[in-house]
């Protein structure tokens, strides 16, 4: 372990902040192209109906308008099935979409696109597109999604390109089931049960730049797409198999995205774009309204969780059962996946349970789409296991905090959930090398002033204040999946070109990938030139997503950056003549330790290329990684609830997050405060209102809120580090983890105050006072 | 319609469709530093100043501000000579996406020329019509903070 750092552990200023905050850098629709005088502009015509059969569809009146270009329905495009989740190959998400279908699933499928010179004719002449709708009959409410006599949403071609459990018959788009040891026996055993059933709604990723794709020709008739992407090498490869080109035929940039949280692990706009380019020869550009954004892109699955635990008075689990059903709406995408992490990232926390049941189902209905979003199933796991904990904590009449360290997961133990649970297939097996969740919890407990405030329901008038406690684990990448790679190579003045494929989505992993590489060289992060995202010039990854870029991506840059440092310590040696084991690289130099002799990299550059035995210094590395080591938080909430209106208000919420060796503490934290407003506003706020027709009516920020400044309770992070030994410096992960606690953390924070159990997110004023009065 | 506006100093002719936005206008014509989120007034992503006053360029018809004067972030300050409020933004650690910053940027500057010491409350207020998901807006209002005091310092 290594625990002296040049520049890991320092909040080096993030590469692209300076350009970002002077307005400089270029987000997707900011880019000038080739042909952007020849542009065609998009506009798409959703179904208005949740359940449809399109019978016919007239375009002759749309077709005739001046600027109007090009028309894409079913009729003329061909029937491609895939999926648009932005995973691995092959995607564990079911084909079950085509680009244009005849059959519309929920109010906002598609049904047509028009081309046209201008972004006003291409909306003008959507109201010109005649469609003939054959009505069915919906079906909003996933519990009923798995009744015979249910309406099936999917029911002809539709398939799964792994072996997975998949039922279009049943509306089943995917099971996940595991069992160990022996459930009845362990709920015999038992001296008591608590049993209770959990729910968390959909929401938006409320990403700030909307989705946004341009296509145009190269001079060379190459298909060049800038896209608003998480996954650039996923959208190339999907792109490809969609719209016919070979993936060499196709270039995808990934300029600054405006926000991801998983909205943009979707292959969205790129097939649209690119098929409107390669249709007319022209470059096509596509920008989803807010309201788009909202209803025709993805959302977080809503989750249904029945949760049974039958525990010992000496506060043993002896068993639990876990029943998951999750709403995938119209579509299967992260369908399974996201399903699957509500166990797997959830259950080894207390791996002392030895009977476990685990039962996950997701189920189509005609409502908005699911997808990735930050959290990805742990998220609406976490919310039932944390209130679950508190109760029996409460039963057992223990401080929750003790309880959750006597049977949390530690150091050097596993889980058989781990081997059980992967993502799309069996996981993998291992074991937990770092774990300081003890210490946040301790940390955390202090800040918030756990023992000054739990139990002692302080009052002022109606209001009455209470403190919940929620804890969590994440992974770092998706482990014998997840695989990245990095190439650098030296100027003659000691400068580095680092290429890799990782994709900055405003994170700052452009900046946490050159600490990396700087630290391994001996060199700041200013010798970097960094290019990542780009697939013509930049080595592949998976992409952003799974919190893996500093664990997964960092390790390809570290081992990268070490064979380059292999090659500049054989050029030093031939410069200095001596045994290459005396020489040591130390700021930016090649010093010999036994006669203190240095020389510099711009020397060592210069020979290199110009003098004896030429040759460019330069290597590249992939890392593909087998462990996925889980940060670990503990989250604090102290609430106030009006206990006349119903109303809760979030006074203070601390998060203690061991994320192992913090690569960047200030973007280590913004990670943290970022996640955690987000799930303290889905805890509070967020949901989609819907129709009787399935339609939602929220779709704006007046009416669907998100937390703005003025509404920000006084938030304290705490950096716990660990040192991960498989990580890059000790690093795990940090980017998910804080949106787990806030629902369960605030449930268990209004029991405090008021001793009322608010099982189903969001606690809105008129949930918490019917509790109230109802327990009154 | 056609007109001439001053934008960061210079005077530029634009024409445009009757009902096109200030946005629109701005955006079509290179200003690619005012952002379009929403397009409804709500996130703040568009924010300039029109003359004095800060406004969502998205609800201002663009040719209501012919003649006017109009600032974007990069009239304030640009990457070789930022403004003390996006230097403090950088060094605070407030930019993650950056899509909000700009608005942010422009709410800042505004409020600190009408009061040179906010408090946390009245951060918090003159930036409530900017969202951010990525930041959680802890880091952003110490940026403010940042800026102000260094401003105070060198006035």
């Amino acid at each position: 372990m290594k625990d002296k750092f040049d520049t890991i552990g320092k909040s080096i200023r993030k590469i692209d902040s300076l350009g970002l905050a002077t307005g400089e850098e270029k987000f997707t629709d900011d880019f000038d192209f080739p042909g952007k005088q020849n542009l065609l502009h998009l506009a798409i015509l959703y179904s208005p109906h949740p359940f449809a059969i399109i019978e016919k569809i007239d375009t002759t009146d749309a077709e005739k308008m001046d600027g109007v270009v090009d028309i894409l329905h079913y009729g003329n495009t061909s029937r491609v099935l895939y999926t648009s989740a932005g995973q691995g190959y092959p995607e564990p998400s079911p084909y079950d979409m085509v680009l244009f279908d005849k059959k519309v699933r929920f109010v906002g499928d598609r049904v047509a696109m028009v081309a046209a010179e201008t972004p006003h004719v291409a909306r003008a002449a959507l109201e010109k597109i005649y469609v003939e709708y054959r009505q069915l009959e919906p079906l909003f409410d996933m519990e009923k999604a798995l009744n015979p006599d249910a309406p099936k949403i999917h029911n002809d071609d539709e398939y799964m390109p792994i072996p997975s459990v998949y039922d279009i018959s049943k509306n089943l788009a995917a099971e996940v089931r595991i069992n160990f040891g022996d459930l009845e026996k362990g709920f015999s055993d038992a001296d008591f049960i608590i049993e209770n059933t959990y729910s968390v709604q959909y929401a938006n990723h409320c990403v700030n730049e909307p989705h946004s794709a341009i296509a145009y020709f190269d001079e060379r008739g190459r298909l060049i797409i800038i896209s608003a992407t998480q996954v650039p090498f996923h959208a190339r490869r999907i792109t490809s198999k969609l719209v016919g080109l070979p993936i060499g035929k196709i270039r995808v940039i990934k300029p600054r995205i405006g926000g991801g949280f998983g909205a943009k692990q979707e292959v969205l706009l790129e097939p649209l774009v690119a098929l409107v380019a390669i249709r007319n020869k022209r470059p096509a550009r596509l920008v989803l309204s807010r309201e788009e954004v909202f209803v025709s892109s993805r959302t977080r699955h809503p989750m249904r969780v029945k949760l049974k635990t039958g525990v010992k008075n000496d506060g043993t689990i002896v068993a639990l059962d876990m029943d998951a059903l999750m709403n995938a709406g119209a579509y299967g995408s992260h369908a399974l996946t996201v399903l699957a992490n509500a166990g797997s990232k959830v259950l080894p926390l207390f791996n002392k349970i030895e009977n476990i049941n685990f039962v996950g189902r997701t189920v189509y209905t005609n409502l908005p789409v699911g997808g990735a979003y930050r959290g990805y199933g742990a998220t609406q796991g976490y919310a039932a296991l944390n209130q679950q904990i508190d109760i029996i904590a409460r039963k057992l009449g223990i401080d929750v905090l003790e309880y959750i360290k006597k049977w949390r997961i530690g150091e050097g133990e596993t889980s058989p959930v781990f081997e059980a649970l992967g993502e799309g297939k069996e996981g993998v097996k291992q074991f937990i090398n770092s774990c300081k969740l003890d210490e946040c919890i301790d940390r955390g407990a202090k800040a918030i002033g756990w023992y000054e405030k739990r139990d002692k329901r302080i009052r002022n008038g109606d209001k009455v204040r209470g403190v919940g406690v929620a804890v969590a684990m994440q992974g770092s990448g998706i482990p014998r999946v997840d695989m990245a790679s990095a190439y650098i190579k030296m100027n003659e003045d000691g400068s580095f070109n680092l290429h890799i494929g990782a994709t900055d989505i405003g994170t700052g992993s452009d900046t946490i990938l050159a600490q990396i590489a700087g630290e391994v060289l001996t060199v700041p992060v200013d010798k970097f030139i960094v290019r990542s995202s780009d697939t013509d010039l930049t080595p592949f990854d998976v992409g952003a997503y799974a919190s893996s870029t500093t664990y997964v991506s960092g390790n390809a840059v570290r081992i990268c950056a070490q064979k380059i440092a292999t090659q500049i310590i054989s050029v030093a040696q031939k410069l200095l003549d001596c045994d290459e084991e005396n020489l040591i690289l130390d700021n930016g130099m090649v010093r010999n330790i036994e006669t203190d002799e240095s020389i510099t990299f711009e020397r060592i550059g210069y020979y290199a290329f110009y003098e004896q035995d030429q040759f460019q210094i330069q290597a590249g590395a992939s890392y593909y990684g087998t462990e996925s080591p889980p940060p670990f938080i503990a989250q604090f909430a102290e609430v106030e609830v009006d206990t006349r209106t119903g109303q809760v208000k979030v006074i203070k919420f601390v998060s203690a997050v061991d994320c192992g060796k913090a690569m960047n503490p200030k973007l280590a934290e913004g990670q943290v405060e970022g996640a955690t407003l987000n799930g303290i506003s889905y805890a509070l706020w967020e949901d989609y209102k819907f129709d009787d027709r399935g339609r939602m009516l929220n779709s704006n920020y007046s009416d669907y809120k998100i937390f703005s400044a003025a509404d920000l309770p006084d938030m304290e992070t705490i950096i716990v580090e660990s040192y991960e030994e498989t990580g890059p410096f000790g690093a795990k992960s940090v980017a998910e983890i804080g949106i787990n606690g806030p629902i369960p953390a605030i449930a268990n924070a209004i029991y405090d105050a008021v001793q009322v159990r608010l099982f189903h997110s969001p606690f809105t004023p008129e949930k918490v006072l019917e509790k109230i009065q109802n327990k009154k | 319609m056609n007109g001439t506006f001053i934008i960061n100093g210079n005077s530029r002719n634009f024409t445009f469709p009757s009902d096109a936005t200030l946005l629109q206008v701005l955006r079509e014509n290179g200003y690619s530093e005012v952002k379009e989120g929403c397009n409804q007034g709500e996130c703040g992503a568009c924010l300039i100043l029109l003359d004095d006053e800060l406004v969502n360029s998205c609800q201002v018809l663009a040719g209501s501000a012919i003649g006017h004067k109009i600032t974007t972030i990069k009239g304030i300050g640009d990457i070789h000579n930022p403004h003390i409020i996006q230097d403090a933004f950088v060094e605070s650690g407030a930019v993650q996406c950056g899509f909000c910053t700009p608005g942010m940027v422009m709410a800042t500057y505004y409020l600190l020329q009408k009061n040179p010491m906010p408090d946390d409350n009245e951060i918090k207020l003159a930036l409530s019509g900017n969202l951010c998901r990525c930041t959680g807006y802890v880091k952003i209002i110490q940026a403010v903070k940042l800026a102000a005091e260094r401003i105070r310092n060198e006035g």
